[in-house]
Formats: structure tokens, sequence, C-alpha cells
């Protein structure tokens, strides 16, 4: 049996036994390359896109999506896919905002307030992804299909709490919050430094845990897997309610930005986490993957909307289709042996 | 009911009434089946036409005793036919009153109720083909561009610059921003950077006025065309500590923009312009009492958008309302 081999290129301490291939290479090189070429273009196209303001703008945008992405890089790689997380991270926006502007008063301390909403994101986050787990494996569910009726159902259920309008944080609970998104260290804000600590984990339990082998080897081949006595089961519902917890953190992230929410927070973001694992060279059907790629995947997403709103050279009504030249082109660079 | 049968009762009616009074008692003992077909509730505006329909049903079924008011809301054009259909055939309405999704896809299953005898109010967006309706209430997309570009022209003293912010790919969207564009060719010093889509999205409309911000120095407006997007552009410029930007120009009257103009408490937000999702209101109650009467609505009835300011902030305030 062929042990699933990881295709990460930014630590270059492959195992000897490992002999990765130069196209395997090329494969992890092919997102970064994108990823220059059109850092290069937005350069050539608008002065403003190469400042470090720009780039922060970007990478914090970035981040929801980011953390999101590293999640689903692992429901990805074990062969399944949750198309439910934009409306998850709606719904418990939605959930907190409603929680934290109950507590405020209730606890008679904002801090501890926002604290526990805090708290709250990602443990709703793991309870959700708890609860696909459990149905996709003991009830067996196709994954696709019990997201797909999550995904109306989150939703739903946001829209019903918010009457169809918006949720919105009662001011001084606002202003308490906010330095989450806007708030720097070391001048560089704090959503960047979660999402890069969020990849870093990410790729430990990928690629140095009994866990994330367990996960590829479950991709790859399920059957094999369960003659090598790994607990099918148990890891793949740990892939979901990691996932959870991503979609949980990058929720608490969001919520301070804008301070509500109404039923368009989120919507697509589940295309846009899935297609950032996919750009960064992991496989729709599962079985290997990586988390660099993911999060270089997540960032070349924002970088070609923000380049089309850096200039007017192209027509508005085109934005959508440079996205879809640019991703066929960057998945064209980094083909694997299919 | 039937033409014939109206007619019929028509005929027989004893008292040499007039025509008009004799139509009209015909219906009077008759039961208006009223349908109303409604966008779901994926944003804060769509949220007021579900709130104001369900307002209408409310206050109108207590009013009229004979009045059954049954509200669909579908979550795309296709799902809209389907429930069109079904009003009309499982429900049976003699009435409809519809927001569609899109003019050209919507028109075709319209004109299919109609022809079943029902009496049809297009609300909003017209259909292509006006035969498939009976009547035309809407908004007034024209002035929702004409009177930001008005006031902005105005406020800035006729120079400066403007970024605007548009919805989603639409007629409805041409229209306001064709509009705007109008008023902007009357006064050459004031001039339009860009104007990008923001899909009536606050998140978006956040990252679109960061990439704004970022590549234009000097912004003196904003017309973000919706107080949704209004939202996240406040939050943007707040983010790039800005403090170029004089006007933010919303739009539609949503309660939190018409309470921010009663309170003064931002000097860049003190005018609005009104569309306010209570016209879905006024259709269905215009429909079903004339309906009740058996009389005709006016072909088209437009609901005026207007400048809101401070001094009539008051009567567009609707605290009830999710939007």
């Amino acid at each position: 049996m062929p042990p699933p081999k990881l295709t990460e290129s930014t630590e270059s301490t492959h195992r000897a036994e490992a002999r990765p291939r130069w196209t395997e290479r090329l494969r992890a090189v092919g997102p970064v390359l994108g990823l220059v070429l059109l850092c290069i273009v937005g350069t050539a196209l608008n002065s403003d896109f190469a400042t470090v303001d720009n780039a922060m703008n970007v990478l914090t945008r970035t981040a929801f999506i980011g953390i999101i992405a590293v999640g689903m890089c692992f429901v990805i790689i074990s062969g399944g896919i949750d198309l439910s997380v934009g409306s998850m991270a709606a719904l418990i926006a939605g959930s907190v905002i409603m929680f934290i502007n109950w507590a405020g008063p209730a606890f008679g301390s904002p801090l501890l307030a926002v604290v526990t909403g805090a708290v709250l994101a990602v443990a709703l986050g793991a309870v959700f992804g708890l609860a696909h787990g459990l149905l996709i494996t003991k009830g067996r569910i196709e994954p696709f299909i019990v997201t797909l009726g999550t995904l109306g159902i989150f939703r739903a259920y946001l829209t019903y709490f918010a009457d169809g309008g918006a949720l919105t944080l009662d001011n001084n609970l606002s202003d308490l919050y906010a330095p989450v998104y806007y708030a720097s260290l070391f001048s560089i804000p704090i959503p960047v430094w979660v999402f890069v600590i969020v990849a870093i984990i990410g790729g430990i339990i990928l690629n140095r845990t009994a866990y994330g082998r367990y996960v590829q080897a479950i991709g790859s081949n399920e059957q094999v897997a369960r003659y090598a006595a790994v607990d099918v089961d148990r890891v793949k519902i740990m892939t979901y309610v990691l996932l959870g917890v991503c979609v949980g953190i990058a929720t608490l992230l969001y919520v301070p930005r804008l301070g509500s929410a109404s039923p368009t927070t989120g919507i697509l973001w589940e295309l846009e986490a899935i297609a950032a694992v996919i750009v960064g060279g992991t496989a729709l059907k599962g079985g290997a993957g990586s988390i660099t790629g993911t999060v270089i995947g997540a960032i070349l997403l924002s970088v070609i909307s923000n380049i089309l709103n850096l200039t007017s050279v192209i027509s508005v009504y085109l934005n959508a289709a440079v996205q879809g030249f640019v991703i066929i082109s960057v998945a064209f660079l980094q083909r694997g042996r299919r | 009911m039937t033409r014939n049968f109206s007619r019929r009762i028509a005929l027989t009616a004893v008292a040499a009434a007039a025509i008009g009074l004799a139509s009209a008692s015909a219906f009077a003992d008759e039961k208006v089946n009223l349908g109303v077909s409604i966008p779901a509730a994926t944003h804060s505006f769509m949220g007021g036409i579900n709130y104001w329909a369900n307002q209408a049903k409310k206050d109108l079924e207590k009013a009229h005793k004979g009045l059954k008011i049954t509200i669909k809301t579908a979550a795309n054009a296709p799902e809209q036919a389907n429930q069109l259909q079904d009003l009309s055939t499982v429900t049976k309405i003699n009435a409809l009153v519809v927001f569609p999704f899109e003019s050209a896809a919507l028109t075709k299953p319209v004109a299919q109720v109609k022809a079943k005898g029902a009496y049809v109010t297009v609300v909003d967006r017209g259909l292509t083909d006006t035969s498939a309706q009976d009547a035309y209430v809407a908004g007034d997309n024209t002035a929702f561009g004409k009177i930001p570009a008005e006031y902005i022209v105005k406020t800035l003293g006729g120079k400066g610059n403007v970024v605007a912010l548009r919805g989603i790919a639409t007629t409805l969207d041409n229209e306001r921003m064709d509009a705007f564009n109008a008023v902007l060719k009357g006064s050459p010093d004031v001039k339009l950077l860009d104007a990008k889509y923001a899909n009536w999205n606050r998140d978006d409309a956040f990252k679109v006025t960061q990439d704004y911000l970022t590549r234009f120095k000097e912004i003196d407006a904003i017309w973000a065309a919706d107080d949704d997007m209004a939202v996240g552009v406040e939050k943007a410029i707040a983010q790039a500590k800005r403090t170029d930007i004089k006007i933010i120009f919303g739009g539609a009257g949503a309660k939190g923009a018409v309470k921010t103009i009663m309170d003064g408490s931002d000097p860049r937000i003190k005018a609005d312009v009104s569309y306010s999702p209570k016209f879905i209101y006024d259709a269905i109650k215009l429909t079903a009492e004339a309906r009740l009467k058996g009389e005709k609505l006016p072909a088209t009835t437009i609901i005026p958008s207007v400048l809101i300011t401070k001094d009539n902030a008051k009567d567009f305030y609707h605290p009830d309302s999710p939007f």
C-alpha cells in the first residue's frame, strides 16, 4: 500500500525516503507562482497595490475564508465536503450577537459578555460540526446531502431570528469588541495573526501527527484504512468538528467588523473556502492536500478581486469572468497526474 | 369566478342601476382570494418587504370578512414561477400582487395567472409585456438615483470627487445609475471616479470601499446607493481613519439611517432618499380594497421617492420594521 505522501514544499525537511518527484514539487509551487504573477500584474496596473496598507487589508479580509479553508482542507482530504460553512458562520454570528446583547446587561460586565460570546462562537461551531460528523458517519448519509440540508437550515434560522433584517451589536459592546478585528499587534492586524496561528496548527496536525496521517489515509482509501484498524468514524467526525471550530474562530473575528449579521452574511463563503483548498493543490476526491497551498489559494482569491477594485481597465460586468480565468489558469499550473 | 358568471349576475340584477354599480354589487357578495408572491428575506430590504406584506395580511383580513390573503416567498425566479402556478391552481386565487424577481423571466408565469381570470398587480419591477398585468405599483428608481446626485452636487458646491457603489447587475440598478450620471453630466467639476458592484451587501461594500480608499487619495462623497451598504462604507472609512469624505449617501430609508438623520449623529449622513418596502403594503391594500368593491386600479401608481432630511425624517421612521 503506498503511503499517502504530503506535498508540502515550504518545509524542506522532506523525509529522506520521500524523494518527491519534481512534478510533485511543481504542483506545490503552482499557486505560489500564480500569486506572484498576480502581484506583478496588480502592481503594474496600480502602484497602490504594493503598499503595506493594501496588503494588510487583503490579508485581513482573507483571514475569514482562510481560517475556514484550513478546516475545510481536513474535510476534503478525508474525502468529505461541507457546503454549509457560510450559513453556519452567519448563524453563529447572529447567535453570538444576540447572546452578547443579552449578556452585557445581564452579567453586568460588558467585557465578560464579549469574552463569553467569543467562547460561545467556537463552542457552537464545534457542536454544529459534531452534528454533521454524526449524521455523516453514524447516519451514513452523504456529506454533500447533509451539509446541503444544513446550509438551508442554518441560514433560515438566522433569517428567522433577525426577522429578515439585521441583528446588530449594541453600541458600547460593539466598541469594546471592535479591536478584535481592527487592532494590530506589531503593525499586523489581529485577524492575520489568528489566521497564521490557525494555519500553523493545521499544518502540524496534518503533517506531524498520527491523526493527520489517518485523515490522508482515509481519503486515499477508506477500506484499506479500516483494515489497518483506523477508527474511521472517529477520525471523520473530528474533521467536521475541526472545521466547525475553524468557522467559530472565523466568526468571532468577523462579528466585530460590522457588528451585525444579516441574511446575506457569509453568503457563498463555502464556495470560496472550497475553491481556496482546491486552487491550493488539494484533490477534491481527497487523499492528499496541503495547508500551505490552501493558505496561498485563499490569498490568491482575495487578491483577484482586490486588483479588480483597484483598476477600471476591465468592465465591471466581467469581474467574475476574470476570477474564473485566473482560477482555471492556476489549477492548470499545478495539475498533477490524475 | 368566471367572467360569464359575473355577467349573468350582472344581467339578472333586479335594480336597474348603472352598469358600474351592478358589477360592483356582483363582486360585493364575492370573496377576494388574494395571492401575494414576493422574494424571500435575503437582505434587509426584502426583510422589510416580507414584514410589510405580513402586516397588510394582518390588518386587511381583520378589516374585511370576505378577504383571504396567501403569502408565498421564493428564493429565486424559477421558484417564484412554480409558486405562481400553485397559487393559481391549488389556492385558486382571483387576485395577485406580485413582486417579480426579474422582469423578463416572470412575464410568462404572471401572464398565465392572469389568463385564468385573476386580477394582477405587479410591484416594483415592470414586466416586459405589460399586457400580462392589470396594474403596476412601483417605487421611483429614477428619483432614487437623481435625488442623491442633486444633493451631492449641491452640498459639494458643484466641485469634488465622488465614488459610487452599485447593487447587483439588474435593470433597476442601471436605471438608478443612469439617473445619477445624468445629473452629474450637468456639473463637469463633480467627477465620478468609479462605480463598482457591491451586491447590496454590507461586507462587499466594506471591501469595495477599502479598495476605493486605497486607490483614491481625495474623495469628497460616497454614494452607497443603499443604507445597508452605507454601513459597510462607514466602517471602512473609520478603519482607514480618512477625514476627507464629507458625504455618505445611502438609499431606501432604512430605520438605522433615518434614526441617524433624526438624531444628527453623523455629520456625513444628513440626507437619504426614500424607497420604502412599505409600498408592498400599499399595493396589497389598494388591490384588495379595489377588488372587494369590484373596481380597477389605475394602470400605473408610482410611489414617489423623496429626499429625507431632518425635517421629515420622523415620517419615514418605522422602528418595528426589520428594515
